[in-house]
């Protein structure tokens, strides 16, 4: 039986009219991929946003690792080892694809020295393997705001995986990327996630991601966790497949 | 302090607040509409003292009562051509850029109207107080005080913050420039022209402060730093009402004023603090300022 | 933008050694190159928090701060040396740094200018009518201070203050030059960009800034002792908003991508206003404000930008 690694409970939280979140009881357990699906708009992010300090839910609490971590800001949560990747990339746009790498790093190691040079940190090594894993190496001395919106995804997972988290969250990693590379890129996530033993849980809308890469899938619907199993029971529920999928 | 000197420093504080309050005000409408803080907003104010005092000059021989409207046109000319120039030839160009180089532009601004003032009327005081000395004292509860200052400026202050505020909640030109700081692509989107009402805002804002220097000039001597203090003082009105506010700046000048009057009877060596230790005690605690709100944008 | 360039290290180097060897031959510079060197290293101060994409409109607080240091001491304890003086003023101006920043940092854009502009008028008010102490508007004068205990005479201090100026120019260039590299000077910038992403890796922008504010408080009171003492006097002036707003200018009209712009920057200001004072007295402000205009209409980077966008033209970079 796997460790409860970040367990949600009775997360309830609303946004004007709209429930995003109902008395949701979710666990994350230690070493697995879990997915989460819902039809558009029904605030997947809202979770991840709970997890990562950036909503305070309106009742509920969620715990990492056995700390409660429901009113801690996104700052303190990272410290503790969950690290977010965004749907839409957030990147230093202004600084190089490296010194973006290298201010993770630098964070991660609280290198917050005022007269060493960034650039000679002994991270570097570190942070050019993580590019070369996610295939954007060549980017490496190019302002970050000069990648297109796909290499910009991949650097904003780097960035995360920076930090070493015990867990990654992503929202939408392969949204962006070109359809050729997502397979790629994916089959290389998951194995250095496994490697270095980091549990994730990702938003998707893409089917095809979430049956090769998930171990479990989460369907978020109605504020209400409609449906919690492995891919291949949960995709073929016709229930789910009307709703989320659209069949 | 006794009662006499109370009520005395409640009129002082009047008399004040009303004056700051017409150049804060204008301040609080440009950067409402534009977001611009407009560093000449104080030379605008001299010079519609300035102006007026070379109007006042010239007219008073012919009809004391002629002075009356020199301040007027004064302050309408400085507003129209100085407030048009600099929006229309200066601040154009650069919208769109950082803010801070707008700001910076009006700096500049500022440091050429405050030389061109010393070169045009001088460094001596100038003296042009018929307007007051035309008005009868009035005595207020057993205190005799100047009608000009007691009645006169704050009758223009309430006309101006009532008609302010028609003019933006119930005419269609104010309805258009509340459109423009809501949403300039929306409003654009339906055919306003932007410009236009960042023309016209300037103008409105500019004006009011050569009012408010126009107004202040008979109860005064005209010195070169006055545009320097005034601007100062008017930013840390309107910041600690909250930028873009009408009806909060006209309260928190009121209340500025009158903190200030009663330390200048009290304890004079800190007159010039009260303004800016409240500002920071305001703006530590409420940053959009008292009567501010988050979408700050509304006016 | 990087933040050594090479050409920029050959210009800073052209740059100080001719503010070293100049007076030498033109001694009437003497004092001249001293406070723009002295103005720069407050102005260096502007441009640390121009990277988080701040602004702070009342840094002359920190420089009155040090000006006032250096006058106090020499009212109330007698001449002093130089080297204390600029001991007390950069350990005032570092501690009220650190207390002003602490409430600072938590604003962001105009809130964080105009907080600053409050304490900075709040701080003024205080030196000009605190009478009894201060001297008022007039100002405290400060006598030529001994060095490292030596006495000089007025025409060799000249050429100490301009040394000791240049010296510490350097040190503070250097220093600038090496935090905006530092692992603490990305962050500054990161700021800027993403603050929201530098939250999420696990530090704190509040704290960042504050290093940076802190470090250019301390800039800023190492200006304001020299300039107090290059001048012999301090006045409530030093802490006024258009002084605070002259600090930007020149952050602005010299470049602020890059530390060296402080001094482009101080250098062209004070020699518009030197030369426009002596020959047409009364206009040097409408001179800068003018030069200022055109700067941001047509050179948005400042003089620096100027050069080095003539210099990617020719293909050097």
């Amino acid at each position: 039986m796997a460790d409860v690694l970040l367990s949600a409970r009775g997360i309830s939280i609303r946004f004007g009219g709209v429930v995003a979140a109902d008395n949701v009881d979710l666990d994350v357990l230690d070493g697995e991929s879990l997915a989460i699906i819902s039809p558009n708009g029904a605030g997947k992010t809202t979770f991840l946003n709970i997890s990562t300090g950036y909503l305070r839910p309106q009742a509920g609490a969620v715990t990492f690792l056995g700390k409660d971590i429901t009113a801690q800001p996104p700052r303190t949560i990272t410290r503790l080892g969950i690290a977010r990747a965004f749907q839409i990339p957030q990147l230093f746009l202004d600084q190089t694809v490296m010194e973006n790498m290298l201010i993770a790093a630098a964070s991660h190691a609280r290198r917050w020295t005022p007269l060493q040079a960034m650039s000679a940190m002994p991270e570097r090594t570190a942070m050019e393997r993580l590019l070369d894993l996610v295939g954007v190496q060549g980017y490496a001395e190019r302002p970050a705001r000069e990648l297109p919106e796909g290499q910009r995804k991949l650097v904003d997972i780097a960035l995360a995986l920076a930090l070493k988290p015990k867990l990654l969250l992503m929202d939408e990693p392969t949204s962006g990327v070109a359809s050729s590379e997502k397979l790629g890129i994916m089959d290389i996530l998951t194995s250095a996630l496994a490697q270095e033993k980091v549990t994730s849980v990702f938003v998707e809308h893409d089917m095809d991601m979430v049956e090769r890469y998930a171990n479990r899938v989460a369907v978020w619907s109605a504020g209400k966790i409609q449906k919690l199993g492995p891919p291949a029971e949960v995709l073929q529920d016709p229930a789910v497949r009307e709703q989320v999928i659209g069949i | 302090m006794n009662s006499t000197l109370a009520i005395l420093a409640i009129l002082d504080g009047i008399s004040y607040a009303a004056l700051v309050f017409l150049v804060s005000v204008g301040l609080s409408l440009i950067f409402g509409v534009l977001r611009v803080v407009n560093v000449a907003h104080g030379s605008l104010y001299a010079y519609g003292a300035y102006l007026a005092a070379t109007l006042s000059i010239a007219v008073a021989p012919i009809s004391p009562l002629l002075t009356y409207p020199a301040l007027l046109i004064a302050s309408v000319v400085i507003g129209v051509t100085c407030g048009g120039f600099i929006e229309r030839f200066l601040l154009r160009p650069v919208y769109g850029r950082e803010e801070v180089l707008q700001l910076l532009i009006t700096f500049a601004v500022f440091m050429i109207m405050d030389n061109l003032q010393r070169l045009i009327w001088g460094v001596q005081p100038i003296f042009a107080s018929e307007p007051l000395k035309l008005l009868p004292n009035v005595r207020v509860f057993g205190v005799t005080y100047t009608s000009y200052q007691v009645v006169l400026l704050p009758l223009v202050a309430i006309v101006t913050l009532v008609g302010l505020r028609y003019f933006l909640r119930y005419t269609l030109s104010g309805a258009v420039i509340m459109a423009v700081t809501e949403d300039r692509e929306a409003a654009t989107a339906i055919g306003i022209d932007a410009q236009r009402v960042y023309l016209l805002t300037f103008i409105i804002g500019a004006t009011l402060a050569a009012l408010g220097g126009a107004l202040a000039l008979p109860t005064t001597s005209l010195v070169p730093g006055m545009g320097t203090d005034m601007i100062v003082l008017s930013f840390a009105v309107a910041a600690t009402a909250g930028l873009g506010q009408i009806e909060g700046t006209a309260v928190t000048a009121l209340m500025i004023g009158l903190a200030r009057a009663f330390v200048i009877y009290i304890h004079p060596e800190f007159e010039v603090l009260v303004p800016y230790l409240l500002m920071v005690l305001v703006l530590l605690v409420r940053p959009l300022g008292l009567f501010g709100t988050s979408k700050a944008r509304k006016i | 933008m990087p933040s050594r360039l090479q050409p920029m290290t050959v210009a800073a180097v052209i740059g100080f050694t001719a503010a070293a060897v100049a007076p030498l031959f033109v001694p009437s510079w003497t004092t001249l190159v001293a406070l723009i060197l002295a103005k720069a290293i407050v102005v260096l101060g502007i441009i640390v928090l121009l990277q988080a994409g701040q602004v702070s409109f009342g840094h002359a607080m920190f420089f009155a701060v040090g000006a006032y240091a250096a006058a106090f001491w020499g009212k109330y304890l007698g001449i002093g040396d130089l080297a204390l003086y600029l001991l007390l003023g950069s350990v005032l101006a570092t501690l009220s740094g650190l207390v002003v920043g602490l409430f600072v940092v938590r604003y962001r854009e105009i809130f964080f200018g105009m907080l600053n502009l409050a304490f900075s008028m709040v701080l003024w008010s205080l030196l000009e009518k605190m009478f009894h102490y201060t001297n008022g508007a007039d100002g405290i004068r400060v006598a030529r201070p001994t060095v490292v205990g030596m006495t000089f005479s007025p025409d060799a201090f000249q050429f100490v203050i301009l040394y000791v100026s240049l010296t510490l120019a350097v040190v503070a260039f250097a220093l600038v030059q090496r935090y905006l590299d530092s692992p603490l000077g990305h962050m500054l910038r990161a700021i800027k960009s993403n603050e929201t992403r530098l939250e999420y890796l696990g530090t704190s922008a509040r704290r960042v800034l504050l290093a940076g504010y802190v470090l250019s408080a301390f800039l800023g009171g190492i200006g304001g002792v020299l300039v107090a003492v290059i001048q012999g006097i301090a006045t409530p002036e030093f802490g006024f908003w258009t002084k605070s707003g002259e600090f930007v200018f020149i952050a602005i009209l010299g470049g602020v991508g890059h530390a060296l712009g402080a001094f482009a920057g101080a250098a062209v200001f004070e020699i518009v206003r030197f030369f426009a004072a002596a020959m047409l007295a009364n206009a040097w402000q409408l001179i800068l404000g003018v030069v200022l205009i055109v700067i941001i209409l047509f050179a948005p980077n400042g003089l620096i930008g100027l050069v080095t966008r003539s210099s990617r033209a020719k293909g050097d970079n």
